[in-house]
């Protein structure tokens, strides 16, 4: 990856991130902490790996994304905005009354959102089942996902994982966003999903395990997902909770909290600063 | 009455997926291990490229449906109404419905009839839940060419249909030549002036029976077929409450939540009149041969009968 092309992409997380914020803290509510972890990779989809036409979200041959941690809905709408799909200014809507950015991903009213979800473990399946669709009808698009480490606690995630293996989906990259914490803690405290790589392994996942805010090593592991044949790929993205504002990162208590002015207001400082420093680097 | 062929409609069910699948390609069958019961095997026979087999795993095939129909495909997800309707309650909610996606969920062994396999199986509670689903179609069919008919209908829908079907063998009363299916409305298959029984599923002819009954004592019962529960053809049934003043619903289905919660809000709300209700009341249901357990909790045409008078014997004078 060229050092241009790193840097565009850390220009386009920071964006989402600022998004992120911006979002959350006129809703006075929402879920900044997962939304920040997986910036990074949201950035790396949409604007770099991912065939997709922001002109024509309804592409029939168009890569698909599934949010099923859905309640990063923030980031997946700072990186759908800040790709064109709606206007950036729009995402101080977000969980507004009349506001199309609902609380979770709604397919039906947000361009570019190609699977509601919300209800934790579901988006995997709906995902299985865009992945069959592109085998049945000869398609060659491809399916991604991203799940919660916490979220694959629900058993939904593995009668689905077993589907997948079984049906050879190939077709289909499942992302973990492994960011080690849930609503009450650690996961490893609560209820550990460990070792996540090897539970993919067993039913029949390539399975890859890299760091979530690299994009070198998201680029090859999402490369070597694309050369995988005849079974889907599961990458455990090691990522920190609350990602690029300071007083979040690994910090469970902002897994579903909104900042007030103050902190609004430092969280959008030290954004902005990263913000304006890899602008200036370009 | 001459004996009538008898076929129960999960047979139905299966027949008309295998014969649509010549004609509409977009088509895609999805059981959870049940193929042979509920007799999407006749289609897996015909079509096997587009069956899936999703294995013992409700929750996860209506997600896949989901995900086929986003991508265009038009799914049928198959599982005994139990398992359809209640175990993936919410991912049908949340998946299919929320989005309001192009899934077919086609649920056999409805109701109590199921038999032997007893309450575990025996699902009284599904018209209930996906009637409460925002913009979820819910059809009963009473017989074999009606069921036929509500499937072709279902595919050429855009949007979440809950398709029920049963287990066992019952009356074919419709001419498969003449029948019509009309979307969302009720079928009045005898006329009358005193009462109407408004009826789903395989409680439609037992409502036909009830009126025979009726009629050898000076009754005159209107008999009325509803195999789209929602939505409930509300012209319909407030014509019949204006015209006989007193109704009685039935339904192989709890009395709450289904049919007759259905009539009573549409009769309370457009034109009060007395209803009552025939069907599972607040229990579960238990083991026995089917026939017999029809009897046991009261779904037969002497209840519908007793009931009717009962309905009657309300009305203001």
């Amino acid at each position: 990856m060229t050092q241009q092309e790193t840097r565009a992409l850390q220009i386009a997380a920071t964006k989402i991130r600022l998004g992120v914020i911006e979002g959350v803290y006129h809703a006075k509510s929402g879920h900044p902490g997962g939304a920040l972890s997986s910036s990074d990779i949201l950035a790396y989809l949409y604007f770099q790996e991912m065939r997709i036409d922001p002109q024509n979200p309804e592409w029939e041959d168009r890569d698909r994304f599934v949010l099923s941690k859905g309640h990063a809905a923030p980031g997946l709408y700072a990186a759908l905005a800040n790709r064109g799909y709606f206007p950036v200014e729009e995402l101080g809507t977000l969980r507004h009354i009349g506001s199309r950015l609902q609380g979770h991903p709604d397919m039906k009213g947000i361009p570019g959102v190609d699977m509601s979800t919300g209800s934790l473990g579901q988006g995997v399946s709906a995902a299985c089942g865009m992945a069959k669709a592109a085998k049945l009808m000869g398609k060659d698009y491809r399916v991604y996902a991203l799940l919660g480490d916490g979220e694959i606690q629900e058993g939904q995630v593995w009668e689905a994982a077993m589907f997948a293996g079984h049906q050879k989906l190939d077709n289909l990259c499942l992302i973990v966003d492994n960011n080690g914490l849930q609503i009450d803690g650690n996961i490893e405290d609560i209820c550990s999903p460990y070792p996540i790589d090897e539970k993919f392994a067993a039913f029949g996942f390539a399975t890859i395990n890299i760091d979530a805010h690299d994009y070198g090593q998201i680029a090859d592991a999402l490369a070597q997902a694309r050369q995988t044949k005849d079974g889907p790929t599961a990458i455990i993205a090691k990522s920190t909770k609350g990602k690029g504002v300071s007083f979040m990162e690994g910090q469970a208590s902002w897994h579903g909290t909104a900042p007030n002015e103050e902190q609004y207001r430092q969280a959008m400082g030290e954004l902005q600063k990263l913000l304006e420093a890899y602008e200036g680097g370009r | 009455m001459a004996e009538m062929k008898k076929k129960a409609t999960r047979e139905s069910y299966g027949e008309a997926l295998a014969e649509l699948s010549g004609t509409c390609e977009r088509l895609v069958v999805l059981d959870a291990d049940l193929a042979a019961a509920t007799k999407t095997g006749v289609f897996k026979k015909a079509c096997p490229g587009r069956f899936i087999d999703c294995g013992i795993a409700e929750q996860n095939m209506m997600g896949v449906a989901a995900g086929l129909a986003a991508s265009g495909m038009i799914p049928f997800a198959s599982s005994f109404a139990m398992f359809a309707a209640g175990r993936a309650f919410e991912q049908v909610r949340n998946s299919i419905g929320y989005p309001h996606l192009n899934v077919k969920i086609g649920a056999t062994h409805a109701g109590i009839s199921v038999g032997e396999d007893g309450a575990t199986h025996q699902c009284d509670e599904d018209i209930a839940l996906m009637r409460t689903i925002p913009g979820m179609t819910v059809i009963n069919p009473a017989d074999d060419a009606e069921a036929r008919a509500a499937v072709r209908a279902a595919a050429g829908y855009a949007g979440p249909v809950y398709l029920r079907f049963g287990r066992l063998a019952v009356p074919c009363f419709n001419d498969p030549a003449s029948y019509r299916f009309e979307w969302g409305k009720g079928i009045v298959l005898r006329d009358g002036q005193d009462v109407t029984l408004i009826a789903t599923g395989l409680m439609v002819w037992r409502a036909v029976e009830a009126a025979e009954l009726l009629k050898e004592e000076g009754v005159s019962a209107r008999v009325v077929n509803i195999h789209t529960i929602k939505p409930l053809d509300r012209e319909l049934v407030l014509r019949c409450a204006a015209e006989t003043g007193a109704l009685v619903t039935a339904e192989e289905h709890s009395v709450i939540g289904g049919l007759g919660e259905a009539v009573c809000s549409a009769v309370c709300e457009g034109c009060p009149a007395p209803v009552l209700r025939v069907g599972v009341e607040d229990v579960f249901g238990c083991s026995g041969p089917a026939v017999d357990l029809l009897e046991h909790f009261g779904l037969t045409a002497q209840n519908l009968a007793a009931k009717a008078r009962a309905a009657i014997a309300l009305k203001k004078h």
